[in-house]
């Protein structure tokens, strides 16, 4: 009973991270209709830019180690803005499939330039916050950066629901969302709108980055790659465009993965992740939250 | 259809016109004697995964050749050393291997750290017949590929075996979990030998449990391994994840002492796994604070060259080149065959990781450490000779 609880906790902190993730993925896509396949790598920058801010920060306070972390939303959110003026916008209007190979090539980018400028080893995070484990008198354990993570992923997750439904901005993402050039007619700024969704996408990028540092402190410039695949899966998985879907399909995702390497077949844990993922896609393929949406002729 | 095949077939004359200037511009006569350097090949991951296994012994073998021309040389001739990097990529080895054989005329190689990339490697060597020695490639399998692979490390059945030991009459643990990279040969096999030998001595396995290389979440695993209460945790992996491994085991309280082989040996494992890494032992080639003159010499000048202590993987690259240099001395030629014959014969070098004999299967025979890790520094703590 206790390794079932404790495996509990530790898939949902995994599942937690992935949820993280899939926010960023699930929102660009509801918004612009398109996979930001860069999303990972800006993850892994936003990572780096807290193992180099936090030379500075060298207290390990609580409030340095958050401040780090809004260092390098700042700086992931420039550069998502950059990404999407210099690579994505001039190929607005033309094929999905266009765009879709840019991001593959933004993604390529961004790990072989990371390669250059941070090296290519593995790197030790450096602990921002003070580290603590809090353990029950029956041995379950939980470590604070555990802890952080779902307090992170959840704030963030409130927030972005209330950013595009409660305000004027979110409004004006839904009508982009639901019609370019209608939204554009009713005297909403197209342009001004993407890159504010690529830029709010890219700071939950570097918060997942520097949480995922935390709790696995070696960073290097692939470190993007799986759990980026595994968020997008999260997001497919609970409805891509939906931002609690995101939520669920990451914690589900976390939960499958943590008890299958808890058992027997741990090396199958990925197969059996996946299966369970098209398993749920062949009896509801718009995701558990997502809407079937009839195409009207 | 037509016109598809004539662009085909243009397209190969095309690149083997290519191919044949490219050859022409730069093949030398080998074996023609004179004074013209002697080229030896290697390649390493400089850049990549394993970068800093791959540079230490880059360095280790670039101080071995540079200080066997500040000594005159071989046979009268200076060494020529021409490293490429394989970026630590599957695939890059077997084409790099290639390319210094037919196009630069290399009369042997030097390479790799990583055993799944010189088991690719190898049999590009044994077919045009060039000796390939591997500093650290501890996989049984990469000397098994021919006649004209060597390695100057010991094997991984070797060091299970010794690691075994250490276990069974060390650390006196008769309950024992083990953590396995199930993508890596190295991992996978070094398990194997361990078992071979920790199971007729006595000892059960309460805990077999397996991750993949890039894996940063062991927990799950670690849970598992922590309800069966093992005496001992084996982890037979590299320290990217071995340290993230001892972090997570300690965050979940397991306190048995862990273990492990070379893979754990860089400047990084600990900073990656901090104090949970503490009392944890693994076995290597080489230990710097060894007190026989040979060794302080390399550990001295390995210093003054590239600032910073040499680690196992820097000897072994010194000691590669220098079990090369040594077979090509008495061979007194660089005909394919007679450095082969060479280095095959060699018995009792001298070198910085110890007294090393090649065996009847191309393996070096010679005697492991175990280091302890305490207060972020590895200590020696036990010296294991071959039987």
């Amino acid at each position: 009973m206790i390794v079932f609880l404790q495996q509990l906790i530790n898939g949902l902190s995994v599942g937690a991270v992935y949820a993280l993730i899939a926010l960023g993925y699930t929102m660009v896509y509801g918004i612009l209709r398109f996979i930001n396949f860069a999303h990972s790598d800006v993850f892994m920058v936003g990572a780096f830019c807290g193992f180099y801010f936090g030379r500075w920060e060298t207290g390990h306070s609580l409030a340095g180690g958050l401040l780090v972390m809004v260092m390098a939303m700042a700086v992931c959110a420039l550069l998502g803005i950059i990404i999407e003026r210099l690579a994505y916008r001039p190929l607005r209007g033309s094929s999905n499939l266009a765009v879709l190979i840019t991001a593959i090539g933004v993604s390529l980018f961004l790990e072989n330039a990371g390669q250059l400028v941070f090296g290519a080893d593995p790197k030790p995070f450096p602990p921002l916050i003070p580290e603590r484990n809090f353990t029950s008198p029956a041995g379950l354990t939980i470590s604070s950066n555990q802890l952080l993570v779902f307090a992170v992923t959840g704030v963030l997750l409130i927030a972005l629901q209330w950013i595009v439904m409660r305000t004027k901005i979110g409004t004006a993402m839904r009508a982009v969302a639901f019609n370019h050039q209608a939204a554009a007619l009713m005297g909403i700024n197209v342009d001004l709108i993407v890159s504010f969704t690529f830029g709010l996408g890219s700071a939950l990028a570097a918060a997942g980055g520097i949480l995922y540092g935390l709790n696995y402190p070696s960073i290097d410039p692939y470190m993007g790659v799986l759990p980026g695949l595994k968020a997008f899966v999260a997001a497919v998985l609970g409805g891509i465009g939906n931002i609690p879907g995101a939520a669920l399909g990451g914690l589900l995702l976390g939960l499958i993965e943590t008890f299958v390497k808890g058992s027997r077949l741990s090396t199958y844990s990925d197969a059996i992740a996946f299966a369970v993922l098209i398993l749920i896609l062949l009896f509801r393929p718009a995701g558990l939250l997502g809407k079937f949406q009839v195409e009207k002729v | 259809m037509e016109t598809k095949r004539l662009t085909v077939s243009r397209l190969s004359l095309l690149l083997g016109l290519l191919l044949a200037a490219g050859c022409n511009k730069s093949n030398p006569t080998p074996g023609s004697g004179g004074t013209d350097p002697i080229k030896i090949g290697e390649f390493a991951s400089l850049t990549g995964k394993e970068a800093t296994f791959g540079q230490m012994s880059h360095d280790g073998t670039e101080l071995a050749v540079q200080e066997i021309n500040d000594q005159g040389g071989v046979l009268g001739r200076k060494l020529q050393l021409l490293t490429e990097d394989d970026q630590s990529k599957q695939g890059e080895s077997k084409t790099i291997a290639r390319k210094l054989i037919s196009r630069d005329g290399v009369i042997a190689l030097l390479g790799e750290v990583a055993s799944g990339r010189s088991l690719e490697a190898a049999p590009v060597c044994q077919e045009a017949k060039i000796p390939q020695v591997s500093p650290s490639s501890t996989n049984p399998k990469v000397t098994e590929i021919g006649d004209y692979i060597f390695r100057a490390c010991f094997t991984d059945a070797q060091q299970g075996k010794a690691l075994a030991q250490f276990g069974l009459n060390t650390l006196k643990a008769k309950k024992m979990a083990v953590l396995i990279d199930a993508g890596t040969p190295y991992s996978v096999g070094l398990a194997a030998s361990f078992k071979d030998t920790y199971l007729p001595g006595g000892g059960t396995i309460v805990a077999e449990e397996r991750y993949t290389s890039g894996d940063k979440d062991f927990r799950a695993q670690l849970t598992a391994i922590k309800a069966a209460n093992p005496d001992a945790l084996f982890v037979p992996g590299y320290y990217t994840e071995v340290g993230l491994i001892a972090r997570q085991a300690h965050e979940l309280g397991l306190t048995a002492p862990m273990f492990g082989g070379d893979g754990w040996q860089s400047g990084q494992l600990v900073p990656i796994g901090g104090v949970a890494m503490d009392g944890d032992y693994f076995s290597t080639h080489f230990s710097p604070d060894e007190n026989s003159p040979a060794v302080q010499k390399f550990v001295r000048d390995f210093q003054a060259k590239y600032g910073q202590t040499p680690d196992a993987m820097a000897a072994l690259g010194y000691d590669s080149a220098a079990l090369l240099a040594d077979a090509i001395k008495r061979a007194g030629a660089t005909d394919n065959t007679k450095v082969r014959d060479a280095l095959a014969a060699t018995r009792h070098f001298a070198g910085v990781t110890g007294d090393i004999t090649i065996n009847e299967h191309r393996n070096a025979v010679k005697p492991l450490v175990i280091l302890q890790i305490k207060g972020g520094e590895f200590h020696s703590f036990q010296k294991i000779s071959p039987d």
